[in-house]
């Protein structure tokens, strides 16, 4: 990497720390990799500085729901091509989940997660461990070995446990290394061969529908569970207007729940599917109109902790299927500061500080991580980000190995102009060498 | 002229006076024939027109005349109909078209995975119209975005079947003379039914007036904002209407437990000789088939003197032809 990775200075930008309930305009120093100082008139002599004047500075962006493919759908992304397209969308910390194949079920597995990562030298990336054995939902994974390797929270995304003794137990067990449980919310047999939100549209297009119901049914178990087991429990990408007034009100009765969103349940609504577009099918899928509205509201009340992406890479080939037998999911690590900007910030719905505590303090304290602040002496992680920067989504120019994005020809504001991990700058938007080519 | 008509002429006359009408339809724009709702009611008052100059070919000693001479239709289907096909196949040779039938069924194993690829193929081959019918909702429309030629469907899983719908609405305005103003019930198992999707969108767009009828589990509420009105109770509104088309009933539904049997499906929901004494007179009874006699309608109904059972298989062919020519002629013209 370039010139002196010990000292960097980011100076004269709107430093925003919400984890310090800082906005102001400062200078950043890092030094050997870890945040120095915070003022006004620092100094780096041997190292560079970064002239961040009507930017954003600000900890790293984090997202703690991201699809990485490696091992098993190396075509669609590995954590290499994923850690790219984090660090291009200003993401400094990254969880991957362990729908993999195989599924991320073991400490060797987790440890094959870092190295690969550290290989890449992008983004840190911090796995997720199934919740059980070959994601299956019937025994327990090694969680406790998975913890000692590194795992930080533990989930079965891509479907939910159905059986409520194994959730049970799954809780109890988990609340002993004081890791969260992250459920995709989702009852199985009302959702059985479901390709879309149920309803008016999916009428009428002929499709069968995932009702709302199936999510938020399997959310009010897991809260008398959660309540139950005192154990943390977190609501992966949260889409109904029902499943946040679960939450809201499990916050309420002092229950140890927290959820996420991802841009598209806040942008895009269930007649996006009206041409059979494969790239609006995802899963949960797009809602209604009044879903949309009230997880915004979540978002700006507090209910929704995180934003994420649910980064979900498929080849071209899959995702080319019919509508019905296509996979679920959509490509976001590289456009969801620009939509998160669109759908929270510019409507007013949120200010910068209350975005960035959403992508930065929140997510670290749901998966215990020591990151998303820049107090003295922390990982020198930072995203200084352009917040009337304009840009159209082209995603021929992603550095994910995926294309399936429905935002192509969106014009946006808002884009990350250099993303610095451990005191390295590992994306910088003015010198970015061209993405390579994929077919 | 005198001597006997020629409907290749009248259609295409049927066609340039469409093109040409102040305020008229305009041109038959579309070069694919996806579904009902994508068509505005000139588009749908057309086809049936073209079908009309059509129909007498079949009655003809010489069935076929020279509109699609040198032409291509691939059948592809990959759920078995033989009515369907077959009714595609005359209509094209009718056409003097060359037809071929490209089959296949779908294993869970390649789940349409080369469907893209292999209508490339076809294409590829020198193919004017594929008509596809499909398992899968919308994959008609996965094929229209990646082939150049005519796209015709001949249903897509449960979203629509727009010949089927096109050829009702062709019976019920040969029976009744008009669309627009007829009460028409649907009964049965509507949401997993693209034969009433389709019904409902024609019908809609020409001024008829729609109920489904059947159990709540096969009538779900969603079904009003499309325009319908719903009913669970069968007797109470079975001597309202002009047309009543009934819908094959799937055995397997048992299993997923949309009503608990046949015997109590077919006593509440089941167009007998007894509910039949109570519809209007005149009242119109159709059925897409194959029916399950005794199921979802008796014997006696099906083959009585108010069923166009018969005249709906007739008639398939006719607006078939239609679509085809007008299909082609967008095409070509564009």
């Amino acid at each position: 990497m370039d010139g002196d990775m010990s000292n960097l200075l980011i100076r004269n930008g709107r430093v925003i720390d919400p984890s310090q309930g800082m906005d102001k305009s400062a200078d950043v120093l890092i030094e050997n990799g870890r945040v120095a100082a915070i003022g006004n008139g620092l100094t780096a002599p041997n190292g560079k500085t970064i002239d961040a004047t009507g930017q954003i500075v600000c900890p790293g962006l984090i997202d703690i729901h991201v699809h990485l493919r490696e091992p098993g759908n190396e075509d669609a992304e590995t954590i290499a091509s994923g850690s790219a397209a984090a660090a291009a969308g200003g993401f400094t910390s990254i969880a991957c989940m362990p729908n993999t194949q195989p599924a991320l079920d073991n400490e060797a597995m987790v440890e094959f997660v870092f190295r690969q990562a550290a290989r890449a030298g992008l983004c840190n990336v911090y796995p997720i461990g199934a919740i059980t054995k070959r994601r299956e939902g019937k025994e327990l994974a090694e969680m406790g070995q998975m913890v000692r390797a590194g795992a930080v929270g533990f989930s079965d995304d891509g479907a939910g446990v159905a059986d409520p003794a194994v959730m049970l137990r799954a809780l109890q067990y988990a609340k002993m290394f004081d890791r969260p449980i992250i459920q995709h919310c989702e009852d199985a047999s009302l959702a059985e061969g479901g390709a879309m939100n149920a309803g008016p549209t999916a009428l009428r297009l002929g499709l069968p529908g995932i009702p709302a119901m199936a999510e938020e049914m399997m959310i009010q178990r897991d809260l008398l569970l959660a309540a139950n087991t005192q154990a943390r429990y977190h609501v992966a990408h949260i889409s109904t207007a029902g499943a946040v007034q679960m939450v809201r009100e499990g916050k309420r009765r002092k229950i140890q729940v927290t959820t996420e969103v991802c841009p598209h349940h806040l942008l895009l609504t269930d007649d996006c599917c009206d041409t059979y577009d494969t790239n609006y099918k995802m899963n949960p899928p797009l809602r209604s109109e009044a879903d949309v509205e009230a997880c915004i509201a979540g978002v700006a009340d507090g209910t929704i902790d995180c934003l994420v992406t649910d980064h979900a890479p498929h080849d071209r080939a899959r995702k080319e299927l019919d509508f019905q037998n296509a996979p679920f999911g959509i490509v976001g690590l590289e456009v969801a500061l620009g939509l998160f900007v669109k759908a929270l910030v510019t409507p007013g719905h949120l200010d910068w500080p209350g975005l960035i505590a959403r992508m930065t303090v929140n997510p670290a304290r749901v998966l215990g991580l020591a990151k998303g602040t820049l107090g003295v002496g922390s990982d020198g992680d930072v995203t200084i980000i352009d917040p009337n920067r304009s840009w159209t989504v082209d995603p021929t120019e992603f550095r994910s190995l995926s294309r399936n994005c429905p935002y192509e020809g969106w014009e946006l504001r808002g884009r990350a102009m250099q993303t610095v991990v451990g005191g390295r700058v590992v994306f910088d938007l003015a010198t970015a060498a061209p993405p390579v080519a994929v077919a | 002229m005198s001597g006997p008509t020629n409907p290749v002429l009248d259609a295409k006359r049927l066609v340039a006076e469409a093109h040409s009408a102040p305020g008229g339809p305009g041109v038959w724009p579309h070069r694919n024939l996806l579904s009902l709702e994508s068509l505005s009611a000139d588009d749908i008052r057309l086809v049936l027109d073209t079908a009309l100059a059509f129909e007498d070919v079949s009655t003809r000693s010489v069935k076929k005349v020279p509109a699609l001479r040198g032409r291509v239709v691939v059948n592809l289907f990959y759920e078995d109909s033989t009515r369907t096909k077959t009714s595609f196949t005359l209509a094209a040779q009718r056409l003097s078209a060359d037809i071929i039938d490209f089959s296949e069924k779908t294993s869970s194993s390649n789940k349409g995975e080369s469907l893209r690829d292999t209508v490339r193929n076809i294409e590829a081959m020198g193919v004017d119209i594929i008509v596809v019918r499909h398992p899968a909702a919308g994959a008609p429309h996965l094929i229209a975005r990646n082939v150049k030629c005519c796209v015709i469907n001949a249903g897509d899983g449960r979203h629509e079947h727009p010949t089927q719908g096109l050829l009702d609405l062709y019976t019920m305005r040969q029976a009744k003379g008009r669309i627009a103003g007829l009460k028409v019930a649907i009964v049965g198992d509507v949401v997993n039914s693209r034969v009433a999707r389709s019904n409902l969108h024609g019908l809609l767009k020409l001024g008829a007036e729609v109920t489904f009828v059947g159990p709540t589990t096969l009538v779900p509420r969603a079904f009003e904002s499309m325009g319908a009105r719903l009913c669970h109770d069968f007797d109470a509104v079975i001597d309202q209407f002009d047309v009543i088309n009934m819908l094959r009933i799937q055995k397997e539904r048992v299993s997923s437990n949309v009503f608990p049997s046949l015997q109590e499906y077919s006593r509440l929901f089941g167009l007998t000789n007894e509910r039949m004494r109570r519809a209007k007179p005149d009242v119109l009874v159709m059925h897409p088939g194959p029916i399950n006699r005794g199921v979802e309608m008796s014997g006696d109904v099906a083959d009585g003197q108010k069923s166009a059972v018969l005249k709906q298989v007739t008639n398939g062919l006719a607006v078939r032809m239609a679509v085809m020519f007008l299909c082609k002629q967008a095409s070509e013209n564009s």
